[in-house]
C-alpha cells in the first residue's frame, strides 16, 4: 500500500483501483478541534481538485479538494457522531472517503511521504 | 428588657471568611443568583394572563385541530418576572459601562427615543390601515429620509431594508439591477481584504464572484492593486470608509473615480459613518450606494442582537431601480408606492410591509435630539475620543497602523509577544476589569487584531478609567502573570465556555427528560 | 448637547495628549474639499421636551388600533401584549446589549435565546429552531434558498394562496441567484394541484397555514409526496397564535416552518420590527441560516450557553455562508419569549381558542348582512369576505367613521378585478362584541 500527499494537506492511500483519502497529522494540528466534517456522497463522480468535502472547527471552515478524481465508493460513517476521531487519529480510523481512481496518472503530481515531510518543515 | 432589634452592623464583630472558602446551599452568590430554565421552573399549568372565558362557538377548525400537548412551560407573573430579571443581570450592556466594540458602534441609547416610540399613534398602528389613517407615520419616514439624504449628500433612500446586512444586498440588487438593464453581464466585485464577511456573503447573493484587494502598509487600499483588477468584469467595489482598521481612505476619490471609468458602481459599506456624520458626506466622495446602520451611528438599541434598520442612500444613476415601499407625495398628503408598476425599474421588495418603522422612530429622535451642530460633535468626540485612546496605549501596545484613526484604533498582538498570553485571554481579562472586550481577531489584516472604539457617549474620566484598567493589564502580562489571562474570566457569571462541545453535539433547545 | 460628555477642558487636555491644536487636525485624511466647512442644512439641536412635542403632533396624525374598533390583518395582528413584557425589556442589560458574542457576560441573552428556541421548535412541531430571523416574509426568502442547500435542487413552488408580499420577497431573494421559482396565481379557495407540479428537480413547496385568505389546511399529503421526490415542505405560518389551536406543521410532516412571530409579545409598529422564526429538523441545521444558541459548559463544569454552529455564517464562511444574515430580531425574540413563557400552555392555548371563538362569532354577523358573502369554510381567526362594493372604498368610510374594517385585497393584489370586492377581516382577543356590532352597523349602513 502506498501513501502519497497534496499541498493541502491531504493524503491518499492506494489499494489497487482504489484511494483512501484524508487529512495529515499537520493538517489536524493546524485546524485545532474539528467539531464537523461534511463528507460526499457515495456514488457521485469528482475531478481532481473539485470540492468535495469541508472540516470545520470552532472558528473556521476549511474546504478540501480532492487529489484524485473518481466515483466516491465509500465514506466514514463514524465521523458524523464522533468528529474527534479526525484529531485523535487523522491518518488511520479518521479517513473520509474512499474514491474508485479515474486516472492513476494524477497520482504522480502528489508527493511521497519524505517529499511531503520536507514540505512542510519548509512551511515552518 | 432591652430592645435588641434594629442594631446597626457592627463591623468589627463580624467574623471574616474568604469567599472562597466556603459553599452556599442556594449555589447563589449574594448578590449573583443562578437561574434555572424556564422549563425547570414552570409547568404546563401556570400562567401569567387572564383571559376572558370562551363564548358559545361552532369551531371552523374542521378537524384541523392540535390534539397534543405542546409543552410550553408557563410560569406566574411575579415568577416571570423574576426570572427574566435575574437573567438579565448576567449581561454586560452599555448601560452599565464602556462597550469598545470595534465597528459596532455600541454608544448611549437615550430614553426619550424608547417613549416616543411606544406613542399609541406611532407604536399602535397597522402596516395596511388606510393611508388616511397613518398620514403621521408616513411623514415620520420622509422626515428620516430628508435627514438621511441630507447627512450624506446623497439624493434618494431606500427606507425598507431590516439591518445592515439587508442594506448591503440591497444596494448591490440596485447595481445589479443597473448593470442588468445596461445589458452589461459583469461577474466580479471587489472587496479590501479588511472587509465585513457580510460584503463577500451578500455579493454571492447577487449572483457575484467576490475578489481581494490587498492592504498597503498605511492599513488602505493599495490604488495600484485595485486599477490592476478593475476591468469590464467588474460591477462594482464594496468598500467600508473609513474603513475597518479605523482609518479614512485617503484615496477615496481616486478610487471612485477609477471604478467609475472603469463602468462600475461605488457600494459604500456605512457601518463607520459614524466618525464622519455631518463632517463629511458621503455623496461628495462618489459613493453610489451605502447602507446605514441605525442601530449604529443613530443609536437606536441593539437589543442583544436586534432588531436593527440599514437604510440604504442611493446616486440618481441607482435611484430609480430601488425597492418598494417608498413615500411619495400625493396631492391629498403623503402616499405610499407599494408595488412594482409595468415597465417600473424597481428591483422588487425586500421585506413585507414598510421596514423597521420602530427603529425608525427611535433614529429620528436621536438625530433631532443632537441637530446638524450635534451630529458634527459627535463625529468629532468619537473620533478624539479613539485618538485619545491610542495616544494614551501606544507606546505600552503595538499599533497596528499609524494614526490619526478615526473613531476606532487598532492595535495587533504583537505587544504580547513571548508572554504567553493571546489576544483572546487579554481581551477576557478585561472583563474582570470590568470591561466588555474590544472587537477581536477583526479584522483579518493584522495579526491578533485589538479594534477599539470608544464611540463619543464616554467622558472623559470614563476613558482614563479604561485606559488605566488596559495599561495595568499589559503591564502584567508584560510581567509574567499569565495566569490572570490565560484563566479569565474569573469574575464573571460563568468561567470560559467550552464551544467545542457545543459545536461537535449541538443541543440547541430544552427537552423533558426521560 | 445632553448626550456628550467632553466639556472644553476635556477636550482641550485630550487633543494636547494627542499632539494636535483642533479637532480638525484629526480629520487630515479627509480630501480638504469634502471636509465640510459648515453644518449640513438641517435644524440645530433640541430639547427633550420639544422632542416629546414633535413626536406627539407626528403620532396625532394617526388613527391608532387601539382607539377603534380594529379588525386588521394579512400578516400583522393586534394582541394584547402584557405590561410585564415591554418592562423587561426595558431593563437596559437586555436592551442595550450587543449580540453575545462573549458567552460569560451575555447568560442573560443567551438562556432567553434558549428558551426562544425551545418554545420555538415546540410550536411548530419542529426538532429546532434558530435565533430568528429579521421577519417572516424575508425568513420566507432564506428557507427557499436553505431548501435548495437541503435537497441540493433548485426549482422552489410557491403556494398563489401564501401571502403576496411573502411570494414577492422569496422572488427578489432569489431574483440573482440561481433558484428558480414557480409562482401560483392566487386561489382563495383551496389550490391542491401543487402535488401534480412536483417533478425531481423541485427543492421545495411553499404553502401557508392558515393561507393567505384564512383558509386552514392539513398538508399531510403534500408532504408525503414531496418526500417520495426527496423534496421539502415549508409551511409559512403569519399568525403563530394559530399555532394554540391547529395542528401543527410538524405534525403535517413540514420540513421547514417559517414564522411572523410578531403576534406574541411585538406591537403592530407599523410593520416592523417584527421577528421572524425559523424551525426545521435536526438533520438540515447545519444549512440553517442565521444565529443558533446551544448549550455548554464552562470550565467549572457550570451549564451555560453559547452562539454555536457559527461555521455557518457570513463572519467565518464569507461568500459561501448559508446567509449574509447578521443581526437578527433580538429584542423583539426576548418580548416573544417573556411573553410567550407568561401565556404558558394554558394561557397560549386558551388564547388560541378565545381568537377562534370570536372570529366565528363576526364571521357569523356579517355572514347575515344581505349581500356580504363569508368565502371560508374554514378559518382561524382571520377570513375573507366578498362585499356588494368596492372594498377599497368600503374600508375608507369605514375609516371616516372610526372603524378601521379590514384590509382590501386590492391593496395587495392591485391588477387583479376578482380581488376589487373582498376584504380581509381579522379578530383577536382585542375585539369586543361592542366592536362586532359597531362594524356590522356600519357595513348595513354602507350597503345599504
Amino acid at each position: 500500500m502506498t501513501t502519497y500527499y497534496s499541498e493541502e494537506h491531504e493524503w491518499i492511500s492506494i489499494e489497487g483501483e482504489t484511494g483512501t483519502i484524508g487529512i495529515t497529522e499537520y493538517a489536524q494540528n493546524a485546524l485545532g478541534d474539528i467539531v464537523f466534517i461534511e463528507v460526499p456522497e457515495v456514488g457521485n463522480n469528482y475531478d481532481k481538485g473539485d470540492e468535495i468535502a469541508v472540516v470545520e472547527s470552532v472558528k473556521a471552515a476549511s474546504e478540501i479538494y480532492t487529489p484524485v478524481g473518481g466515483e466516491v465508493i465509500a465514506i466514514n460513517e463514524s465521523l458524523e457522531s464522533d468528529p474527534a476521531l479526525v484529531n485523535a487519529h487523522p491518518e488511520t480510523d479518521g479517513w473520509f472517503y474512499k474514491i474508485s481512481i479515474s486516472d492513476k496518472d494524477e497520482l504522480d503530481e502528489l508527493m511521497n511521504a519524505a517529499a511531503y515531510k520536507a514540505y512542510i518543515d519548509g512551511l515552518e | 428588657m432591652m430592645n435588641k432589634q434594629g442594631r446597626p452592623t457592627d463591623i468589627n464583630t463580624a467574623a471574616s471568611l474568604s469567599p472562597e472558602s466556603f459553599t452556599t446551599h442556594t449555589g447563589n452568590r449574594g448578590l449573583e443568583q443562578d437561574e434555572l430554565l424556564i422549563y425547570e421552573i414552570g409547568d404546563t399549568q401556570r400562567t401569567g394572563v387572564d383571559l376572558e372565558d370562551l363564548p358559545v362557538f361552532e369551531s371552523r377548525l374542521c378537524g384541523i385541530t392540535r390534539d397534543n400537548e405542546i409543552g410550553l412551560a408557563g410560569l406566574s407573573e411575579p415568577e416571570a418576572l423574576r426570572h427574566y430579571t435575574r437573567l438579565s443581570r448576567k449581561n454586560y450592556a452599555i448601560d452599565m459601562g464602556l462597550y469598545p466594540l470595534g465597528s459596532c458602534t455600541m454608544k448611549h441609547n437615550p430614553r426619550i427615543n424608547e417613549k416616543v416610540a411606544r406613542l399609541p399613534g406611532l407604536a399602535d398602528i397597522h402596516p395596511l390601515q388606510p393611508i388616511s389613517t397613518v398620514q403621521g407615520a408616513l411623514e415620520l419616514m420622509d422626515r428620516l429620509a430628508h435627514w438621511l439624504k441630507t447627512l450624506t449628500g446623497m439624493p434618494a433612500v431606500a427606507m425598507s431594508p431590516k439591518a445592515g446586512a439587508h442594506g448591503e444586498l440591497c444596494g448591490l440588487m440596485a447595481i445589479r439591477a443597473a448593470l442588468d438593464k445596461r445589458g452589461e453581464n459583469r461577474t466580479i466585485v471587489l472587496a479590501p481584504e479588511s472587509a465585513h464577511g457580510t460584503n463577500p456573503a451578500t455579493a454571492a447573493l447577487c449572483g457575484y464572484k467576490v475578489k481581494s484587494i490587498p492592504a498597503n502598509k498605511a492599513g488602505r487600499v493599495d490604488l495600484r492593486a485595485l486599477k490592476d483588477a478593475l476591468g469590464p468584469d467588474v460591477a462594482a467595489i464594496m468598500l467600508t470608509n473609513p474603513n475597518t482598521c479605523g482609518l479614512f481612505e485617503r484615496d477615496i476619490i481616486d478610487i471612485a473615480d477609477a471604478v467609475h471609468a472603469a463602468g462600475g458602481y461605488f457600494y459604500c459599506d456605512g457601518a463607520n459613518f459614524n466618525a464622519i456624520v455631518g463632517k463629511v458626506r458621503p455623496g461628495d466622495l462618489g459613493v453610489d450606494a451605502m447602507h446605514i446602520n441605525l442601530h449604529k451611528t443613530f443609536s437606536t438599541p441593539h437589543g442583544g442582537g436586534g432588531p436593527g434598520a440599514g437604510p440604504v442612500v442611493l446616486s440618481e444613476a441607482l435611484a430609480p431601480f430601488a425597492p418598494v415601499p417608498y413615500v411619495v407625495h400625493g396631492e391629498d398628503g403623503f402616499a405610499l408606492v407599494e408595488h412594482v408598476t409595468g415597465g417600473g425599474d424597481s428591483f422588487g421588495r425586500m421585506t413585507a410591509f414598510h421596514g423597521q418603522m420602530g427603529m425608525n422612530i427611535r433614529a429620528l429622535a436621536f438625530m433631532m435630539s443632537h441637530g446638524s451642530d450635534g451630529l458634527a460633535r459627535v463625529a468629532e468626540d468619537s473620533v478624539l475620543n479613539a485618538n485619545y485612546v491610542m495616544a494614551s496605549l501606544q507606546d505600552i501596545m503595538t499599533l497596528s497602523f499609524e494614526g490619526p484613526c478615526m473613531h476606532e484604533c487598532l492595535f495587533d498582538d504583537r505587544f504580547l509577544e513571548g508572554t504567553g498570553v493571546t489576544t483572546l485571554d487579554f481581551a477576557k481579562a478585561m472583563i474582570d476589569e470590568g470591561y466588555h472586550p474590544m472587537t477581536m481577531y477583526f479584522p483579518l489584516v493584522v495579526h491578533g487584531a485589538m479594534l477599539i472604539e470608544p464611540t463619543e457617549s464616554e467622558s472623559k474620566q470614563s476613558v482614563d478609567q479604561f485606559i488605566g484598567a488596559l495599561r495595568h493589564l499589559v503591564a502584567q502580562a508584560k510581567s509574567g502573570n499569565s495566569a490572570l489571562f490565560t484563566g479569565a474570566p474569573y469574575l464573571a457569571p460563568l468561567k470560559r465556555l467550552d464551544e467545542t462541545l457545543a459545536a461537535r453535539n449541538p443541543v440547541l433547545r430544552w427537552r423533558k427528560e426521560d | 448637547m445632553r448626550y456628550l460628555p467632553l466639556s472644553p477642558t476635556d477636550r482641550s487636555e485630550m487633543l494636547e495628549k494627542i499632539g494636535v491644536t483642533e479637532v480638525n487636525d484629526l480629520f487630515k485624511d479627509v480630501p480638504e474639499a469634502a471636509l465640510l466647512k459648515e453644518y449640513v442644512d438641517l435644524p440645530a439641536h433640541m430639547s427633550e421636551m420639544d422632542i416629546d412635542r414633535d413626536f406627539r403632533a407626528m403620532a396625532g396624525k394617526n388613527i391608532p388600533a387601539g382607539s377603534v374598533p380594529f379588525f386588521c390583518g394579512a400578516g400583522a395582528y393586534r394582541h394584547y401584549v402584557p405590561s410585564t413584557v415591554d418592562h423587561l425589556i426595558q431593563r437596559g442589560e437586555f436592551l442595550t446589549a450587543y449580540t453575545p458574542y462573549q458567552p460569560e457576560i451575555s447568560q442573560g441573552t443567551l438562556q432567553a435565546l434558549y428558551e426562544f428556541q425551545t418554545q420555538v421548535a415546540q410550536i411548530t412541531g419542529m426538532e429546532v429552531s434558530n435565533a430568528s430571523m429579521y421577519d417572516g416574509s424575508t425568513a420566507c426568502g432564506e428557507a427557499v434558498l436553505m431548501a435548495r442547500r437541503a435537497s441540493r435542487k433548485k426549482k422552489a413552488i410557491l403556494s398563489g394562496s401564501l401571502h403576496p408580499q411573502y411570494i414577492e420577497v422569496t422572488r427578489c431573494a432569489t431574483k440573482f441567484t440561481e433558484d428558480i421559482t414557480l409562482i401560483n396565481p392566487p386561489n382563495i379557495y383551496l389550490a391542491d394541484d401543487l402535488i401534480d407540479q412536483i417533478d425531481e428537480e423541485t427543492s421545495c413547496v411553499v404553502v401557508q397555514n392558515p393561507d393567505f385568505f384564512g383558509n386552514l389546511q392539513d398538508y399531510t399529503k403534500l408532504a408525503e409526496a414531496l418526500h417520495a421526490r426527496k423534496a421539502l415542505l415549508v409551511v409559512v405560518v403569519t399568525e403563530v397564535v394559530s399555532l394554540g389551536a391547529v395542528r401543527s406543521p410538524g405534525a403535517m410532516g413540514a420540513d421547514i416552518v417559517v414564522a411572523e412571530g410578531q403576534s406574541i409579545g411585538n406591537g403592530l409598529t407599523f410593520g416592523g420590527p417584527y421577528v421572524g422564526l425559523l424551525a426545521t429538523r435536526q438533520k438540515f441545521v447545519r444549512t440553517m441560516p442565521g444565529r443558533v444558541c446551544g448549550e455548554t459548559v464552562d470550565a467549572d463544569g457550570k451549564r451555560g450557553f453559547v452562539l454555536t454552529l457559527s461555521t455557518r455564517e457570513q463572519h467565518i464562511r464569507r461568500e459561501k455562508a448559508t446567509s449574509n444574515i447578521c443581526t437578527n430580531a433580538g429584542l423583539c425574540t426576548l418580548a416573544f419569549t417573556i411573553h410567550m413563557t407568561l401565556l404558558g400552555e394554558k394561557g397560549f392555548r386558551h388564547l388560541a381558542r378565545l381568537n377562534h371563538a370570536k372570529a366565528v362569532q363576526l364571521a357569523d354577523k356579517v355572514a347575515l348582512i344581505e349581500g356580504v358573502k363569508l368565502l371560508n369554510k374554514t378559518f382561524f381567526n382571520e377570513f375573507t369576505v366578498e362585499l356588494p362594493m368596492d372594498a377599497a372604498e368600503a374600508i375608507e368610510r369605514l375609516a371616516d367613521m372610526k372603524i378601521l374594517g379590514g384590509v382590501p385585497l386590492s391593496r395587495l393584489y392591485p391588477d387583479d378585478p376578482d380581488m376589487k370586492n373582498r376584504l380581509l377581516m381579522a379578530v383577536t382577543e382585542t375585539v369586543t362584541e361592542e366592536d362586532m356590532d359597531h362594524l356590522v352597523c356600519a357595513l348595513k349602513e354602507l350597503i345599504k
